[in-house]
């Protein structure tokens, strides 16, 4: 074995390699024929009507579900047994009946982080979506957005490099979107690459660098995010610019 | 009409002076009824919740199976035992037969079914709200099992004094493997039996009164914890 391959150093996982991935269920294809590249550093959203497969692409590429046909190859692999590299929030935090902190704490048991360590660790994730002073609350009675926030720590506090979200914000007031953006820009800006999955242009212009837009399971186009909103390629994605509300 | 309330009141003098033999029978139910429920609880929770995130061929014949066990009719489960046990049977040169030991194991193989087959559906119910979290986090499946225990746990105390009242409400099982011997085996139910054949009524009543009471307060405490841990973990 050659002194490259023994490197220790953990490689990266990006770039994920999407290839002629194909996805039924029920007799429906849901996904059909979707080949992309990820690649680390932007922040990447994908958009389009209801039913186009945005989720159930975002959870064949987080490995919820398994491609029917296809392959999805990260650049590295994650062994099982070990720290996940990356993570996924939902559109309703699904958070344990125990505290915020011993919900974000969770995470890091999960992967193996020594007792210790883990409650600093926890406490200082709280801290940064803002939430330290609601540690030891339970985290089920908090609000829709501090619930969210939380999920996002418990996603922060392993540091991943891949952060998926789908629909981080559909239940939550303007001002509680405005923070969980703010909490999403940050773990960008410490270099956790985005993939964030919305129905709500506004956000998407803020959150995106690129716009990938799916429409009956096919992916019609990839554009940079500027361009997207001013011009897109595809009839189907100016017609869905169209219909939807602007906010 | 005057039989009853003779007996009544005589019931309740045994309770208030604390009757000697009383109290025995009463600390004997306790002790084999509680520890049948300690043991269908460490056999069925894990049983239950492994069941609950398992994914294994005849899965769904197992939770028939279980379900069904949980109307298993005391007597029949009080003669398996007895024929396990009974000096002929496979166990019994143990010499079990009509000890308390013999009551927590009928008692145990009683409830237990109850045990794991609602602690299934509880955590089944909590699994499908969190695999899709748990799985993103990497938790195992055993992981996600006991993780998913300890978030229902308020469930699990109504579950497990559903098992407690039937064990101690059960006459058919302890009196077939227990005998029913005075000072020995007699609990509340075997021997609130026996002397109501023989017509000491007062102290079938009192026995009676406790039990209900037993019961009664064990399921008022239960519903207060589940209430007050519903408000504040939500």
């Amino acid at each position: 074995m050659s002194a490259s391959a023994d490197m220790r150093a953990p490689l990266s996982l990006l770039p994920l390699r999407l290839e002629a991935v194909r996805f039924d269920a029920g007799g429906r294809r849901i996904i059909d024929g979707v080949s992309v590249t990820l690649a680390a550093g932007t922040r990447t959203v994908l958009i389009g009507p209801n039913g186009a497969g945005k989720s159930v692409l975002l959870r064949l590429c987080h490995g919820l579900l398994r491609p029917t046909a296809g392959t999805i190859a990260w650049s590295a692999r994650e062994l099982p047994g070990q720290a996940r590299r990356q993570a996924m929030v939902f559109q309703r935090p699904v958070l344990l009946r125990r505290s915020a902190l011993a919900n974000v704490a969770y995470a890091l048991a999960v992967a193996r982080v020594p007792p210790p360590e883990r409650a600093a660790r926890a406490r200082e994730a709280l801290r940064l979506v803002g939430l330290e002073t609601l540690a030891d609350r339970p985290a089920r009675v908090l609000s829709g957005g501090e619930q969210q926030r939380v999920a996002l720590a418990r996603a922060w506090v392993l540091h991943p490099e891949v952060l998926f979200l789908d629909e981080p914000t559909a239940n939550l007031d303007p001002g509680a979107t405005h923070e969980i953006e703010g909490v999403i820009a940050a773990m960008h800006a410490a270099g956790t690459k985005i993939i964030v999955v919305t129905h709500n242009l506004g956000q998407a212009r803020r959150l995106g660098d690129e716009v990938l837009f799916l429409h009956q399971g096919r992916l019609l186009e990839r554009t940079p995010a500027d361009r997207f909103f001013k011009r897109p390629a595809s009839a189907e994605a100016a017609q869905f610019l169209e219909g939807e509300l602007p906010w | 009409m005057n039989d009853l309330a003779l007996a009544a009141g005589q019931a309740l003098r045994l309770v208030a002076v604390a009757d000697p033999k009383l109290v025995d029978i009463v600390l004997l139910s306790l002790r084999v009824s509680l520890t049948a429920v300690l043991i269908a609880c460490v056999v069925g929770l894990p049983l239950g919740a492994t069941i609950a995130v398992g994914r294994f061929p005849g899965r769904h014949t197992l939770v028939v199976i279980l379900n069904a066990m949980m109307g298993l009719p005391p007597v029949v489960v009080g003669l398996l035992v007895y024929l396990l046990l009974s000096r002929a049977g496979p166990l019994g040169n143990l010499g079990l037969l009509f000890t308390p030991t013999a009551m927590v194991i009928a008692q145990a193989i009683l409830i237990a079914p109850i045990v794991a087959a609602l602690s299934r559906q509880v955590v089944e119910d909590a699994w499908s709200e969190y695999r899709e979290q748990l799985r993103s986090l990497g938790e195992t499946r055993s992981g996600a099992a006991l993780t998913l225990l300890w978030d229902v746990r308020f469930s699990l105390v109504t579950i497990v004094l559903a098992g407690f009242g039937r064990a101690a409400a059960e006459v058919g099982a302890v009196i077939i493997v227990g005998g029913n011997i005075d000072g020995v085996t007699r609990v509340m139910t075997t021997a609130i039996a026996l002397e109501t054949s023989k017509g000491d009524l007062p102290l079938a009543l009192g026995l009676g009164l406790i039990l209900v009471t037993i019961v009664l307060t064990l399921n008022a405490a239960a519903y207060v914890i589940k209430e007050a841990a519903q408000l504040r973990y939500g």
